[in-house]
């Protein structure tokens, strides 16, 4: 399959994303974000839709619109309760920002499928460039904070007795997650975008119990989610975001059921 | 030493404690004591600096040597670092061979102080409440304090997991001079381990001898 020049963009753009989102879903299941995540995937669609409407690129509109809410919500209350609240709020709106976009632009509706789905054809030289850079440096980021990361999403209170600014990290580790987000969406797709940034990094904490071994893991199952999924999407012509998120659901299942058996043993 | 002077802590209008004094020498072990809103915990947040006070002053040796050990954390079923690896999270990262080393012998003693080495690799998540509690005690040591606060620690645990966990931070008292701020509801281990307890009432604080404190201080 590596003859055709689509193919071998796409695969070199996928294990980026995937290296990037199995780093970052660790952290997302250890914060208990989630949930958020999901939502900024949908605010990801809204701004790619955005992007289009006023020409500039999808991958610009989404890290825009999901940078400035990223940071917004660092800046609402802590209380996670009133957070769910407004986060399913917010999202709604941006769902349907982002349909609004989309009828007001020009483009085709299968450019809104490529969004929300994801696709392996669409991506081009120059994107892959471009996403590249953006993985490497949240790679980056996460290489410079680990230690204080890793404290404040594994132990927040002891973290914050031990006197480390968990406020900045906060609001470091909602950036990365923006950019993961909108660098994932280029292949899954925005509507399960989200797969890949939780799915993995849950599945590892049924299986191991370090955080480099829960990295390992997660980038590992990530990775095999992508590769898979790209062989067989271009072995079948079936959507690569169905085999991806097939294989993240079943590893999890799977996961699950590993650490039920080895709880009742 | 931690010497507070005329400190006074506000939300708003609403008073907690208000030109409160006392004195704390180094390795004394001593009870905080006083009704459930009289300001314990707040001062504990003041003094790590989680929290601004109002006015007043507080002079103390080494500000971020401080040993946190709370009674509730969000550890779930799922929570998956095993008793080790939760320790490791407090320590300073460093690629200098010799201080990795070193951290590990650290880790490694107080694993075996704490009686958590058999245990090491159980997933935090799937430990006693009192093997918890003694891994929080764990953790906060790793990074050696020279002050040590136990928030409510012994609160929902069985008596004798309560003596333990006591038994072994009194030892880190006597023999490491450890200073330890005991923070409580619980009159008999006050009795038991310390002999001047600070009491929070009416908005400020009083220093007694643990034989005057009488059920209805707490309640």
């Amino acid at each position: 399959m590596f003859e055709y020049e689509f193919m071998r963009e796409a695969f070199i753009a996928s294990t980026f994303i995937a290296i990037t989102a199995g780093i970052v879903g660790v952290f997302v299941v250890s914060r208990n974000m989630s949930f958020l995540s999901h939502t900024l995937s949908e605010i990801g669609f809204a701004g790619a839709a955005f992007g289009i409407l006023v020409g500039i690129s999808p991958l610009a509109g989404m890290i825009l619109f999901t940078l400035i809410s990223s940071i917004a919500v660092g800046s609402l209350s802590t209380e996670s309760s009133r957070r769910e609240a407004s986060i399913s709020a917010i999202s709604s709106l941006f769902i349907g920002l982002g349909i609004l976009f989309l009828s007001l632009s020009s483009e085709s509706s299968s450019y809104a499928t490529n969004i929300l789905f994801g696709s392996i054809v669409g991506i081009s030289a120059k994107e892959v460039t471009q996403l590249m850079f953006l993985a490497i440096f949240v790679i980056v980021v996460f290489i410079i904070s680990y230690k204080p990361l890793t404290f404040d999403s594994f132990d927040h209170i002891g973290a914050q007795a031990s006197g480390l600014n968990t406020r900045l990290l906060s609001v470091v580790f909602l950036i990365t997650l923006a950019l993961s987000v909108s660098i994932g969406a280029q292949i899954v797709g925005s509507l399960l975008v989200f797969v890949l940034l939780t799915l993995p990094g849950a599945t590892a904490r049924y299986l191991v119990h370090s955080v480099p071994k829960l990295l390992m893991i997660s980038v590992g199952l990530s990775l095999a989610g992508v590769w898979l999924g790209l062989y067989l999407a271009f072995v079948t012509n079936w959507p690569v975001t169905f085999f991806i998120s097939a294989f993240e659901v079943i590893a999890y299942f799977l996961g699950l059921s590993y650490k039920n058996w080895k709880l009742s043993h | 030493m931690i010497e507070v002077k005329n400190l006074t802590k506000s939300f708003g209008k609403q008073v907690v404690f208000k030109d409160i004094n006392f004195k704390i020498a180094d390795g004394e072990f001593v009870s905080i004591v006083g009704r459930n809103g009289a300001g314990k915990t707040t001062l504990v947040k003041i003094l790590m600096g989680l929290e601004k006070k109002t006015s007043g002053e507080i002079v103390m040796g080494h500000k971020n040597q401080i040993g946190y050990v709370p009674q509730f954390r969000n550890i779930d079923l799922d929570y998956p670092l095993n008793i080790e690896q939760f320790m490791r999270l407090n320590l300073k990262f460093t690629l200098n061979p010799q201080k990795r080393r070193h951290d590990s012998e650290e880790v490694e003693r107080i694993l075996q102080q704490t009686n958590l080495s058999e245990i090491r690799d159980r997933p935090l998540g799937l430990a006693s409440g009192g093997e918890k509690q003694k891994a929080y005690l764990a953790q906060a040591l790793v990074n050696r304090p020279e002050i040590l606060i136990l928030d409510e620690s012994t609160a929902s645990l069985d008596v004798d997991v309560k003596i333990q966990l006591m038994d072994l931070v009194s030892e880190l008292n006597k023999k490491h001079g450890l200073t330890v701020l005991f923070i409580t509801h619980d009159s008999e281990l006050t009795k038991r381990y310390t002999k001047r307890a600070l009491l929070f009432e009416n908005k400020s604080v009083e220093s007694i001898d643990v034989n005057q404190i009488a059920e209805d201080m707490f309640e």
